[in-house]
């Protein structure tokens, strides 16, 4: 099990045409997932957030700064190296319709890094597609396996792509807004699903989401990014209790739970 | 007389020959002058549908099956043509779910005033380009963008300023009615907070009647005076948004509260509906809640229950706000 250690990471882009320039979408951001850890990325869009988790899953190259995963250099890797850390370091997205091709079924889909990362046989990758179901709670798997994504609920979906993202029994996963496109009622279970995995597995976990309750619930940092930059940083709880810089307040107050509205007169 | 006035509405969609997706089911509905009133519900629980079913939106293969729709005291369910864009023009408007699927992207925002003030103009009216800008500027305005956003094209507009955009212009036609259709879905929490705001200013200062979809809570009872649950299709719940937080009635939005916490509190206990919704394509034996409720009776199997009064609002449940008009007839036996 490796740490990953983010150091003075940029990204800068060239923009070119109208607004001719730079842009920087990431300035000097710094931070450690330790194995087994959870980590939250929290900021609202442009903060830069997604932009990190692709520096850090090899599909962008930092403008400067270094990521390493253990030994490994990541912004160096490419082609069999750069596919070698796919198997240690898995993405689960947002849309978890979008991440499953609509005319495959469960078993095809969460076959597929079976069979090209681990090389494996189609008997038992299919005996490791049922393992999998089951452990993200699609039972009995025989049921979900001939499903096609359509015939599923978003929180079923959104197993499936857990399931697929743990076939090559990765180190890290980095899981970009995975319950913001879900019904609340069926969020809970899916963070329930990637905090056990990470107590039963010691999967290191960096969660990257605008929704704090999402964070508070499933990781022990957080990091608050605005326009590229960290603003605050530290223990989840401490950070959401006492937050010290202005936007992690803003963010805050932003959020619209029932009870923080309650007793107070909508119309004022 | 209220604005609105919704009686059994039903909306089937036919995606295929045979198969019947009941996704409205006899809901009833009224929206006073002036109120703004929530519709909270989560996937599939037919809350789009049945805002677009009164703004006689629903295209095939989705169709209002029955149901009277009285808006300002003419019943629209059945308007065509010209007699329906007149009462269009005269009163209800609805701004969709994403700023980016209403606008054209090949046209600028200008021009899509000139669109909505040029289709809907009376006989004489003329609105060249100066009045269009003019226009479009102090409705811009309203919304909090600048006039300059005229010449701008979707595209280069953000998410939130696209969702401004929208609703500057429903605000066009100065409608009587607004039904804002997951407004802030795909928005980040801070321009979320903001675009809440702004819709609650406007209902606030031109004091038109609003419908607020959304599947987010939290984001209704913020805004709203009033809200109303939907669950597979139908209204169970409906109650002042205050009285809800402290006093939910129907088992359903109970549960669907605690899905929600404060991410500040001491201890987060975050709640799940476990189960799913049903198939709406299926015949509905009695309260499609059972599956998941925790106070299951008999009756609950067998029997739908009506919206009852209850407290400051009104419940779809046997056991929470048992109906008189079942009391008197007695339970069906279960075959």
């Amino acid at each position: 099990m490796a740490p990953l250690v983010v150091s003075g990471v940029s990204k800068v882009y060239t923009v070119r045409g109208r607004g001719r320039g730079k842009f920087t979408a990431v300035d000097d951001v710094s931070f450690t997932i330790a194995p087994g850890a959870a980590v939250s990325l929290v900021g609202a869009s442009g903060s830069g957030k997604s932009t990190i988790a692709k520096m850090i899953t090899g599909s962008e190259r930092p403008t400067s700064g270094s990521i390493r995963f253990g030994e490994l250099a990541v912004e160096g890797l490419h082609a069999g190296g750069l596919r070698k850390y796919h198997s240690r370091v898995q993405m689960v997205f947002q849309d978890p319709y979008a991440a499953l091709n609509p005319l495959h079924t469960v078993e095809y889909t969460v076959m597929r890094p079976c069979q090209n990362f681990l090389r494996m046989p189609p008997a038992r990758a299919r005996e490791r597609v049922y393992e999998l179901l089951e452990t993200v709670g699609l039972t009995p798997p025989a049921q979900f396996a001939g499903k096609l994504p359509h015939q599923l609920s978003g929180g079923q979906r959104q197993r499936v792509v857990i399931a697929r993202a743990l076939a090559c029994d990765p180190e890290l996963i980095v899981a970009d807004e995975p319950v913001s496109m879900l019904d609340v009622s069926l969020r809970a279970d899916v963070l329930r699903l990637l905090a056990s995995l990470r107590a039963k597995r010691g999967l290191s976990l960096l969660y990257i989401t605008h929704d704090l309750l999402g964070a508070r619930v499933i990781s022990d940092e957080i990091l608050v990014l605005n326009k590229g930059k960290v603003v605050e940083q530290g223990p989840t709880k401490q950070v959401l209790q006492h937050p010290k810089h202005e936007y992690t307040v803003q963010l805050l107050d932003a959020v619209a739970t029932p009870f923080a509205t309650a007793g107070t007169a909508p119309s004022d | 007389m209220a604005l609105l006035e919704v009686e059994g509405v039903n909306v089937v969609y036919e995606p295929t020959r045979g198969q019947r997706i009941w996704s409205v089911r006899d809901v009833d509905l009224v929206l006073e002058q002036g109120e703004f009133v929530g519709l909270v519900g989560e996937s599939g629980c037919g809350k789009s549908t049945l805002g677009f079913a009164l703004t006689r939106m629903l295209r095939p293969p989705a169709r209002l099956e029955k149901g009277v729709i009285r808006f300002d005291g003419v019943d629209i369910s059945t308007l065509k043509g010209e007699a329906l864009r007149r009462q269009r023009r005269n009163g209800f408007a609805i701004v969709l779910q994403s700023g980016m699927n209403a606008l054209n992207p090949v046209r600028n925002v200008e021009h899509h005033f000139g669109d909505i003030l040029k289709a809907h103009a009376h006989g004489g009216e003329h609105y060249p380009g100066a009045t269009v800008r003019r226009r479009g500027a102090e409705l811009l305005d309203k919304v909090g963008l600048d006039a300059s956003v005229l010449s701008r094209f979707p595209h280069e507009l953000s998410g939130g300023m696209r969702q401004r955009v929208s609703i500057a212009l429903a605000l066009a036609l100065e409608p009587r009615m607004i039904i804002f259709d997951e407004p802030t879905t795909a928005l980040d929490v801070i321009v979320q907070k903001a675009v809440i705001q702004t819709i609650k200013d406007l209902q606030r200062e031109n004091g038109f009647s609003a419908i607020l979809i959304s599947h987010d809570l939290g984001v209704v009872l913020e805004a709203t005076d009033r809200v109303m649950v939907m669950y597979a299709g139908r209204v169970v719940e409906d109650q002042p948004s205050k009285d809800l937080v402290s006093g939910p009635h129907h088992p359903y939005t109970e549960a669907l509260l605690r899905c929600y916490a404060d991410p500040r509190a001491d201890e987060i206990h975050l709640g799940g509906i476990p189960g799913t919704p049903p198939d709406l394509s299926l015949p509905q034996a009695g309260c499609s809640f059972t599956p998941r409720c925790p106070l299951v009776q008999d009756i609950c199997r067998t029997l739908d229950p009506p919206m009852s009064p209850l407290g400051h609002g009104s419940a779809a449940c046997h056991v929470r706000a048992p109906s008189a008009a079942v009391a008197e007839e007695g339970v069906k036996p279960v075959h």
